[in-house]
């Protein structure tokens, strides 16, 4: 059963039976490089050309020109001939007189900032209950709370634009505790934030179950045997034992976060609560496809420093476990 | 780090000779409060689900009032329910293709690259690694419209344009880093002893991988698998900037510009109904699966769920 043909790397198969006749004495394991470069060949040539290559043709047309007759963008592939016509508009609507571009950077950044915190806040003590005192319970707490990393986003909002229309349940039981009507979907910061906590949230709460797991329970035990209260058990033993969880936590929930234009556009549509996001995507299908371009890759240089540490600090861990 | 921590804390605890255990309070007593923190947050995670689920058998149109219990939005409307609305049912079959090809060819790719990565040390495979846990953080919205530059714009894609073979391509580019970096966090774990010894015992190295790697791998890559399909079903920002028609819109992109187009209605509740059970039931076959898989070895029913979901 377990044998039974698990999927077989493509494009191997000739090298491999050419290299069948080898001596077989070999005195120490010294395994030909060429087997190992030739079974990571076709994931490496598909990230090449299907993850390097559509940057490289993003910042082609992101550094490229407009075509007035066809009103289209034309991507410029010689970087000696880039011109910065986009670059400057993008410029001028971030921090030009009517800059409205810096206006939804600013929003962005405060509604996933404050999204973030509030994720952490709610998603921390869940998953340290969980991890430390579900007990024999465990196994019921811990499907109920992976359960919604099962539920597609779509779902999840769904759900919450039939509870938040404004003859919805939200409103009635507000209504009937005396504290009125509120038309939640009609374009609010809150409602934005709120969509964002309860979409992001399962990621977060994963990663922080799995990292708070993990913890030795010795260790807080000897923390508690040696005198430490309950709070500062906490404080001085699990918390920084939980720092690596909570930052790769924190960066799973902003990262997308930072991308999404969903969230508000279902939530809010009202331009007063766009994000950085909305912006780019409705960029995409009129000429000035390359300024989107060009804001995309502001965005990701923006964002390089915490992809970069995330990616180390992954790299540091699966080498420890090593 | 830890023991430096847990070291000064109790230095400074004997140094103050504050360490008088209160006696009448049990300290490992039940923590009520976080518990009741934590149901609270179950019953506000999963209750609206329920709801939701609840107003696809609505028998009226609204998304708000629930108006008595029925199937109409199933098959009963001649014109809305998923049965007969082409659009809807489509959407089904959509989502299932991608998931299913993206899954056959995401998965082999990615496993042969963690196998030839981990095991070939170099400037060149340590830059590629680098490169696909890259692929595995860069924002999607970011990716997704590189990706729609390419099949718009970029010579020789061009002509491909988008639809359900851009889909296709962009949703392995996107997930590929899944059984990438399961299996090689697994093949740290195998070591390299299982290795020699094949080769001692003669096998060739295409052997060796054929009947040692890949066997103790099944369970890595079966748990890879369950990800990326289930994975490709919740996907949305990849496959709204990649498909065109109407027909190679997958389910999370018809629901997302119905209800964005103001055409909202229980019909899309129970579209996206039959979407959480589509991902129940493969979270519940990856489960089962895995566990059958990982029999006789020392990892427990929540350790693969945890597992099943990604959360290692």
């Amino acid at each position: 059963m377990t044998t039974q043909a698990p999927p077989q790397p493509p494009h191997t198969a000739p090298e491999a039976t050419a290299e069948g006749g080898r001596p077989r004495k070999q005195k120490p394991y010294q395994p030909n490089r060429l087997f190992w470069v030739l079974l990571a060949a076709p994931g490496m040539l598909w990230l090449a050309i299907l993850f390097v290559v559509p940057f490289y043709a993003m910042l082609a047309i992101g550094e490229g020109k407009l075509d007035r007759q066809t009103e289209s963008p034309v991507a410029v592939y010689n970087p000696f001939a880039w011109s910065s016509a986009n670059l400057t508009n993008v410029w001028r609507d971030l921090f030009g007189s009517n800059a409205f571009a810096l206006q939804d950077a600013w929003r962005t950044i405060w509604y996933v900032a404050v999204a973030a915190l509030l994720s952490l806040v709610i998603a921390y003590p869940a998953a340290y209950f969980v991890a430390r005192f579900a007990g024999r319970r465990k196994a019921i707490f811990l499907v109920l709370l992976i359960a919604p990393f099962w539920i597609s986003y779509m779902m999840r909002m769904l759900a919450w634009i039939d509870l938040l229309q404004t003859d919805g349940y939200v409103n009635k039981v507000l209504s009937f505790v005396g504290l009125g009507n509120t038309d939640w979907l009609g374009g609010h910061w809150y409602t934005v934030v709120l969509g964002l906590v309860y979409g992001y949230i399962p990621y977060l709460i994963l990663v922080l179950y799995a990292g708070l797991d993990r913890i030795d329970p010795s260790l807080i035990e000897a923390g508690r045997d040696l005198g430490l209260g309950r709070v500062r058990t906490f404080v001085r033993v699990t918390l920084p034992l939980s720092r690596q969880p909570i930052l790769t936590g924190m960066l799973i929930t902003v990262l997308p976060m930072l991308g999404d234009y969903y969230t508000n556009t279902l939530l809010s549509g009202a331009r007063s609560t766009s994000m950085i996001g909305n912006l780019i995507e409705g960029q995409l299908s009129i000429p000035s496809a390359g300024q989107g371009a060009i804001l995309s890759l502001l965005v990701l240089l923006v964002l390089l420093a915490p992809m970069i540490y995330y990616v180390v600090a992954t790299n540091r861990s699966s080498q420890a476990a090593s | 780090m830890t023991s430096t921590a847990l070291r000064e804390s109790v230095a400074t605890k004997a140094g103050t000779g504050r360490a008088s255990p209160r006696l009448f309070r049990n300290p490992w007593r039940h923590p009520w409060f976080l518990e009741g923190f934590t149901w609270l947050y179950l019953v506000w995670s999963l209750v609206p689900i329920a709801i939701a689920v609840l107003f696809s058998f609505n028998n009226g149109k609204s998304q708000a009032t629930y108006q008595g219990l029925s199937i109409r939005w199933y098959w009963g409307d001649k014109v809305n329910s998923i049965w007969y609305n082409p659009q809807l049912h489509a959407a089904i079959f959509q989502t299932l293709k991608l998931s299913a090809f993206t899954t056959v060819i995401a998965v082999p790719i990615g496993v042969a690259f963690a196998l030839g990565i981990n095991r070939w040390r170099g400037v060149a495979s340590s830059s590629f690694n680098f490169i696909m846990i890259l692929s595995f953080v860069v924002p999607e919205l970011i990716f997704g419209v590189a990706m729609y530059f390419v099949f718009t714009q970029l010579p020789g894609f061009k002509g491909l344009g988008l639809g359900t073979l851009a889909e296709v391509l962009g949703l392995v580019t996107w997930n590929v880093s899944w059984p990438a970096i399961i299996v090689q966090a697994r093949l740290v774990t195998i070591g390299k002893h299982y290795e020699e010894a094949s080769a001692d015992l003669g096998c060739t190295q295409w052997q060796t991988v054929r009947r040692v790697l890949l066997p103790l791998l099944v369970p890595a890559i079966f748990a890879s698998a369950i990800l990326v399909f289930s994975g490709v079903i919740d996907d949305f920002v990849i496959v709204d900037l990649l498909s065109s028609t109407a027909a190679t819109q997958p389910m999370s992109v018809i629901i997302y510009s119905t209800q964005h187009g103001g055409n909202g209605g229980p019909a899309l509740n129970a579209l996206a109904t039959v979407m959480l059970l589509m991902s129940f039931i493969v979270a519940g076959l990856g489960y089962a699966g895995y566990r059958l898989m990982t029999r006789g070895q020392r990892i427990d029913g929540q350790q693969a769920l945890v597992t099943i979901a990604g959360g290692d």
